[in-house]
């Protein structure tokens, strides 16, 4: 164990000596936390609505005077008021404005009578997420128009009621989960990967190799020192990114602690795989040339972004054997859930048998010589 | 018995031989010098001494342990300063010879006793608390040598430990080698291409060319194994025409290169073919406008036997190999 000991300790004073390299493995997390957070987790407001009403009719004002107040409370959209249809349209097309409701002439002699009245509107589609707030958000401002003055007493129309179990989750705290094991991913590919491969390849391994240490000694000893350095990363993303998420109570002394124990397990499992990645390799250029690639195929497929029911059958079988997923959904219940750690045992039973295995393989690959 | 006995070894990396078929005994307390050109499996050599490369056949046996079969005892025993530094930049002195320390399982006790020590040695105990990236390359030098020996090794093997430094460095690492070797009883295998450090420090050379064994013997017999023992160098002035046959005929002489007024004579014996010289010349009222006697070198001995100064080969393959990371020296 002395000489197991003696890379760690080797690693770690290096890793003492050089902090930009924690320091990049810990800021690009934060930085996408932050950004993606924001940009994705905000409700969209201030879209463009050409109004062009051919009706003018008192049950048309109704509907005018339901979008201005759209327009000054939730600000989701801004009326904007068209003569010609063909103008609006233009509009439109140029990009101007985001869609374009138009009341069709006789809507208001159709409200009176009954008779199946209805208003168009024209989306720009080419953006889906301003498209579809904007027909969300006139969707439910029909049924306040539609309704009566004066309620009858017993509704015979079924309506949903949603109970939520948690308080209101932002896409910043969606985010968290998957940006902590990021955080681990980086520091794993940079210390297993990149570190491991230049000390290599500048023949600091040499030195290892004359040494009378045993292969398994080796392997540990690169594993855990690696390991340590990431549980450093996700020890502070736990922390800060608890802070800067907004997590109630981001410092609860027991939550962080179960976190503790899934960072341990999660920087494990990525070390190791990446020590088996990396096993054969000498090419100083290898890692830095994956880096991006495997960033992509094990960080999206894991549901740290996006929901994994959405995915297509393979990439599905990606996100079975990626310990991106496991790691992400322990962290989505200690932090979203504030579950006990039996919720995740699942996850970090999957996350020690692919470090057992993945070790294992990796020693059987391992060459003891040049 | 010897230190180290290598009997038919052989190296292959795909179709390219290496090492072919070396046979060669190393006794204890020599310093043993390998030379060979750029290519010409040196450092292949070493490695398969060293435990890091497998021979693909033969047999090779340090401290009496089979390199293969007993690589753990064969890499207690010795010492090695590979071609590469292998040691940390952002390390200081004294926590690489630590971590070295700790590799080779030795105990606190003795650790905080040898290492000051070491370095005390290697004249770096000023420097011991500095990070070695501050070092010049002599101090690195200096410093992976007390690495090689932190646990007191029998053998040391050092892989062209002086290329790159310069002259007053060379001399220090040399000479502290030396001393190391007196004071701690040691067998030296060392690859240079510095002919006059081998010509000085060596007690055997062997000359290593294409995998193959050239010439193995001390310096000295190596030098008075090729033809002329030493050099002329002559410029005359109002020579005959046929004056280049006047100097063949001298006696000892081996051969004569040049025409005009200027000579390179080969002699088997130096101070008698200058006599004579000097006397024909005055009898044939020739003026010597200039002379100098050389002693064949160790260089001349290693173009002899390598037939040449300078070769562009193929090196065996290492994984250590990449062109994107500086390497000390590019040779084998």
């Amino acid at each position: 164990m002395h000489r197991v000991w003696a890379i760690i300790e080797r690693d770690l004073r290096r890793f003492r000596r050089s902090p930009a390299l924690m320091f990049i493995s810990m800021v690009m997390p934060i930085v996408q936390l932050v950004v993606l957070g924001y940009a994705f987790g905000g409700t969209i407001k201030n879209l463009q609505v050409g109004v062009v009403d051919k009706d003018h009719a008192v049950p048309a004002i109704k509907l005018h005077e339901m979008l201005q107040s759209v327009a000054v409370n939730a600000k989701t959209f801004t009326p904007i008021y068209y003569s010609d249809e063909a103008d609006a349209l233009r509009d439109l097309r140029n990009g101007k404005i985001n869609g374009v409701l138009e009341i069709p002439p006789e809507f208001s002699r159709k409200v009176l009578a009954g008779a199946n009245p209805r208003v168009a509107l024209i989306e720009d589609n080419t953006d889906q997420f301003a498209a579809s707030a904007l027909a969300g958000n006139l969707n439910s401002l029909l049924p306040a128009y539609n309704a009566q003055p004066v309620s009858p007493r017993m509704s015979a129309t079924a309506t949903l009621s949603i109970v939520e179990v948690y308080p209101y989750v932002p896409y910043i705290q969606f985010l968290l989960p998957g940006v902590i094991v990021l955080a681990v991913f980086i520091s794993a590919m940079i210390g297993g990967g990149i570190i491991y491969i230049d000390d290599k390849a500048r023949g600091l391994h040499e030195g290892y190799l004359v040494t009378p240490i045993s292969k398994f000694e080796l392997i540990l000893g690169f594993t855990l020192a690696g390991a340590i350095k990431a549980v450093i990363a996700g020890v502070v993303l736990i922390t800060v990114g608890s802070i800067i998420a907004g997590i109630p109570d981001p410092l609860n002394p027991l939550r962080l602690a179960k976190m503790f124990v899934l960072v341990v397990a999660t920087a494990l499992a990525l070390i190791s795989m990446m020590f088996l990645i990396m096993v054969r390799v000498n090419d100083p250029l290898v890692p830095r040339a994956i880096f991006g690639m495997l960033n992509t195929v094990l960080y999206f497929p894991s549901g740290a972004v996006y929901p994994t029911q959405s995915f297509p059958q393979w990439m599905k079988v990606i996100t079975t054997v990626d310990p991106f997923t496991y790691a992400v959904h322990g962290f989505k219940q200690l932090i979203l859930k504030n579950t006990g750690l039996m919720a995740v045992s699942g996850d970090l039973l999957f996350l020690f048998c692919f470090t057992v295995l993945a070790m294992a393989i990796a020693t059987l690959l391992f060459r003891r010589t040049l | 018995m010897f230190d180290v006995e290598v009997k038919d070894l052989r190296k292959k990396f795909g179709d390219f031989t290496a090492v072919d078929g070396l046979s060669f005994s190393v006794e204890h307390g020599e310093i043993f010098g390998l030379l060979g050109p750029n290519g010409a499996g040196k450092s292949t050599l070493i490695r398969m001494l060293t435990t890091l490369v497998p021979p693909t056949s033969g047999t090779a046996r340090v401290n009496n342990f089979d390199v293969v079969r007993e690589a753990n005892s064969v890499r207690q025993s010795i010492g090695v300063i590979p071609q590469a530094m292998t040691s940390d930049l952002e390390l200081s002195a004294e926590e690489n010879l630590t971590i070295f320390a700790k590799l080779y399982g030795i105990p606190r006790e003795k650790r905080k006793k040898t290492i000051p020590q070491l370095l005390e040695e290697v004249d770096l105990t000023q420097w011991a608390d500095k990070p070695i990236k501050m070092f010049s390359g002599g101090m690195r030098r200096r410093l992976e040598i007390a690495r090689g020996l932190v646990h007191q090794p029998k053998i040391f093997f050092l892989d062209e430990p002086t290329t790159g430094l310069d002259p007053v460095s060379r001399v220090a690492v040399w000479e502290m080698l030396a001393r190391l070797k007196r004071e701690r009883d040691l067998t030296i295998i060392v690859t240079t291409h510095y002919m006059d450090e081998a010509d000085k420090l060596c007690d055997r050379i062997a000359i290593v060319d294409h995998g193959k064994l050239a010439a193995l013997d001390s310096p000295l017999k190596l030098k008075a194994s090729i033809p002329g023992k030493n050099i002329l160098e002559v410029s005359f002035t109002g020579a005959p025409k046929n004056w280049a046959d006047t100097l063949r005929a001298l006696p000892e002489v081996a051969e004569v290169k040049g025409e005009d007024n200027l000579f390179r004579i080969s002699t088997n014996n130096g101070p008698r073919t200058t006599v004579e010289l000097l006397e024909a010349a005055r009898n044939s009222n020739v003026t010597v406008a200039s002379l100098s006697v050389q002693s064949t070198t160790l260089d001349d001995v290693f173009v002899y036997y390598t037939g040449h100064v300078l070769r562009d080969a193929l090196q065996a393959p290492s994984a250590a190999e990449s062109p994107y990371i500086m390497k000390r020296g590019g040779g084998m």
